[in-house]
């Protein structure tokens, strides 16, 4: 290797870098340890979780721990081949074992993830496991027909590994066909793409309509006196200070239908009393609620870009003969696109994983994906649940490349 | 002083107040006629009214009372893009988010002229302040010289007849502001347009206007072409804001035509000229430059009255000596001495005599 710079020496003739390197040394290992209790906290609460979150929406132990002998003759015979009595005599010996053990319910329930109404199928089975005599293929389908069924035979297959893509696909609404494929699911039963589709475009309406409130706020915020704007600051910065189940409450209080918007609207005349608009408990409420929950969050980054703005760009475009407006659009607001970025991807990341408000005031029909995560994490179907929380997160980093190719992150600007 | 302005004066204000708050006025009764092609530099202390004058002409204030006149026109109501106007501002305000290039096509833009007029005009522009080069540049990659240039440039590109400047060089170093002030003069004598300068720089102030306004408190002390302003102060304030100035507390001992005898408090006799005094009796401040003041008999005036003084402080700054003296009980009287061959270096503590020729001295009014 050559080194060009190895004329470069200190004056007791070290080599200039290996001197500049240990004069830094002292420096960087002081900044390490500085930030070190951070980085730590940061791996513990974050790192960790998310890559054990994404873990568990590959892995679920439930079916192939109680079934070892099933898996391993699955292992043996690769996909596609025959299910031989041997099979049968594996499941019916694992059954017993599960009746033993008190798992056939765990065991149930990992494939009834994929094939559904295989719960009682696995418990009755197992009850009378040990009585079945061979040829256990026979005496299995004749407990019942569905132990013949190709579908539950490739989920068993699928479920015989501690690791599967079997939870993806369902959050993608995939379902197993009669054949044991995986297919579409049935229309009526699509609801996780619908689900996200709609939590990107409620996300998109509440970005836009912080947007066009904060605005003006972020200006004036930016333009008045500081004594006056502290003022106002404060009352942008009331919602961050109060509970978010109170906030939300007093949406509620507002919104329902013999509410103070409502009363207000019928004693004003403009609608008839039992005309009462619904904006509480759908997607009305969810979008009003959640604009005003996270409109902070696109206030102080728009503010922060305004402050800096300094008024003689727009007096110099009016002098050079620009009106109002076109200083605006042509001036003042490329200036802000910064804060907008900042304030639309952190109000729409926070969107998108919003998850009390909606379930406070989203009704059925305001409901986002977090909700349906949660709604599986109650139902202690986790991988499910990782599964789909997985998918969010992967939607949000293409958001965020995206927005790099696009915009640029060095452009951002939080305050 | 009052200025009564001329009908035909290209820029004119006419009994101009401004208040911001309804209890103080920034501008007291302003009357000030600029003529077409001229040179005029606003001149004052901060706070003095300069910069208000400069934003009511721009249209970014307006007038409490009175009117403002841009080529015979009445242009209070005008919105301040429909003033034609060019402006340079202190920072320069370029664009962040153009090149240079789009910086001054966007005047012309919004004139609704085409490309290829924009595109000539842009070029010419450029040209004229040495800066075509830079034409794709952003103004964050110029240097705080280059982007006077552009600034400049910008102001100019839309042939405005009338051109403000608002402490354009206030942030550039010494050298690169002189330079500046030159080129920005000889542009105002190629273009002929008319200037309208705010600084509170006296040299810069001196060095390029065709005439000067020096403001305080809202009014203008002076109006005058930069050698009668600095040789002929009419007031104290103007005396002594524009270059370094000797002052002397006294009474008017006799009154004359051209000349008057003056009693310091101290109790000595000088000379002066009578400017801003009543007559016999009144108090009076006078005036000296640094650089009237003689101390070699041979180069006094014949018969003019002389005073003691004693050597505090020899300062030699190279091309000049700066000494600082001890006269009628101040320690602040300083004189300034050429270094010519054979020019005496005052030392501490040396006693000399002191005295100017009465024209050099003048009787202002007292502060």
């Amino acid at each position: 290797m050559t080194d060009t710079t190895s004329g470069l020496t200190t004056s007791d003739g070290r080599p200039l870098k290996a001197a500049l390197l240990a004069a830094q040394s002292k420096a960087r290992r002081r900044a390490f340890l500085l930030v070190a209790p951070l980085l730590l906290f940061v791996i513990l609460t974050f790192i960790l979780p998310i890559a054990y979150m994404l873990q568990r929406s590959f892995e679920n132990d439930g079916f192939s721990d109680s079934a070892p002998q099933l898996a391993a003759w699955f292992a043996e015979h690769p996909d596609g081949s025959e299910i031989t009595e041997g099979a049968y005599a594996a499941l019916v010996a694992d059954l017993a074992t599960m009746q033993a053990n008190k798992t056939p319910g765990q065991a149930g329930t990992r494939i009834n993830y994929t094939v559904p109404g295989t719960i009682s199928l696995f418990k009755a089975a197992a009850r009378k496991a040990e009585d079945l005599t061979p040829p256990y293929k026979e005496a299995l389908i004749a407990l019942d027909a569905d132990w013949a069924a190709p579908k539950l035979w490739a989920a068993m297959r699928s479920a015989s590994t501690s690791y599967s893509a079997d939870f993806y696909r369902v959050a993608i609404d995939q379902k197993r066909g009669e054949a044991g494929d995986w297919a579409r699911g049935a229309e009526r039963e699509r609801i996780y793409i619908y689900l996200f589709v709609k939590t990107f475009i409620l996300s998109a309406i509440i970005t836009l309509s912080c947007l066009l409130l904060a605005f003006p706020i972020a200006h004036l915020l930016a333009t008045l006196p500081m004594a006056k704007s502290s003022l106002l600051m404060i009352l942008v910065l009331l919602p961050f200070w109060t509970s978010l189940l109170v906030r939300t409450t007093s949406w509620i209080v507002l919104l329902q239908q013999q509410g103070v918007v409502n009363n207000i609207l019928v004693a004003l005349g403009l609608i008839g009393d039992d005309g009462r608009l619904v904006m509480i408990n759908n997607q009305t409420g969810t979008i009003v609620a959640m604009t005003h929950v996270l409109l902070p969050f696109m206030v102080l980054p728009l503010y922060s870009v305004m402050k800096t703005i300094p008024p003689s760009y727009a007096r110099a475009a009016r002098s050079l003969g620009a009106t109002s407006w076109t200083t605006f659009r042509r001036v003042y607001l490329p200036q802000t696109l910064p804060g907008i970025a900042a304030g639309s991807l952190l109000v729409f990341i926070l969107a998108v994983g919003y998850y009390i408000t909606p379930a406070l005031v989203g009704g059925a029909d305001g409901q986002l994906i977090s909700n349906m995560i949660s709604f599986h994490m109650n139902k202690s179907n986790w991988s499910l649940a990782a599964a789909l929380a997985a998918i969010l997160l992967v939607a949000i980093l293409i958001l965020y490349w995206l927005y790099d190719r696009l915009v640029g992150i060095d452009r951002l600007k939080f305050g | 002083m009052t200025v009564e302005p001329r009908s035909d004066a290209f820029v004119a204000f006419e009994h101009v107040q401004k208040s911001y708050d309804g209890i103080s006025l920034v501008v007291k009764d302003l009357n000030l006629a600029i003529g077409k092609g001229e040179f005029l530099t606003m001149l004052g202390p901060s706070g003095s009214g300069k910069t208000t004058c400069l934003m009511m002409l721009a249209g970014f204030e307006t007038a409490t009372h009175g009117e403002i006149r841009l080529d015979g026109r009445p242009i209070n109501q005008v919105p301040p893009h429909k003033r034609g106007i060019g402006m340079v501002f202190q920072n320069y305000a370029l664009f962040p988010h153009m090149t240079v290039g789009e910086n001054l096509s966007f005047p012309l833009e919004v004139r609704g002229m085409q490309k290829p007029e924009r595109e000539t005009k842009v070029k010419r522009a450029l040209d004229m302040v040495q800066m075509g080069a830079f034409i794709n540049r952003r103004p964050a990659q110029l240097s705080g010289g280059q982007q006077q240039r552009i600034a400049l440039a910008r102001a100019l590109v839309f042939d405005p007849k009338l051109v403000l400047m608002d402490e354009p060089l206030g942030a550039l170093d010494k050298q690169l502001r002189e330079h500046m002030q030159f080129e920005i003069k000889h542009l105002h004598e190629s273009l002929g347009i008319t200037v309208v300068y705010v600084t509170h720089d006296q040299g810069e102030a001196l060095t390029m206007s065709d005439r000067v306004a020096v403001f305080n408190d809202g009014k203008i002390q002076q109006l005058a072409p930069p050698a009668d302003l600095y040789e002929r102060p009419e007031n104290s304030f103007v005396a002594q804001f524009i270059g370094e100035n000797n002052k002397l507390q006294g009474t008017v001992e006799e009154m004359g035509a051209n000349k008057c005898i003056v009693r310091l408090d101290s109790g000595e006799l000088i000379d002066a000229t009578p400017v801003n005094v009543t007559g016999k009796g009144a108090k009076t401040l006078v005036s000296i430059r640094p650089e009237r003041v003689e101390f070699k008999p041979e180069m006094m005036p014949p018969g003019a009255h002389t005073i003691d003084a004693e050597v505090m402080e020899f300062i030699y700054m190279g091309d000049l000596f700066r000494t600082r003296l001890k006269v009628a009980g101040s320690e602040e009287f300083v004189i300034k001495s050429r270094n010519t061959a054979g020019q005496r270096m005052l030392k501490p503590g040396e006693k000399i005599k002191i005295g100017w020729a009465p024209q050099d001295a003048r009787a202002l009014d007292p502060m």
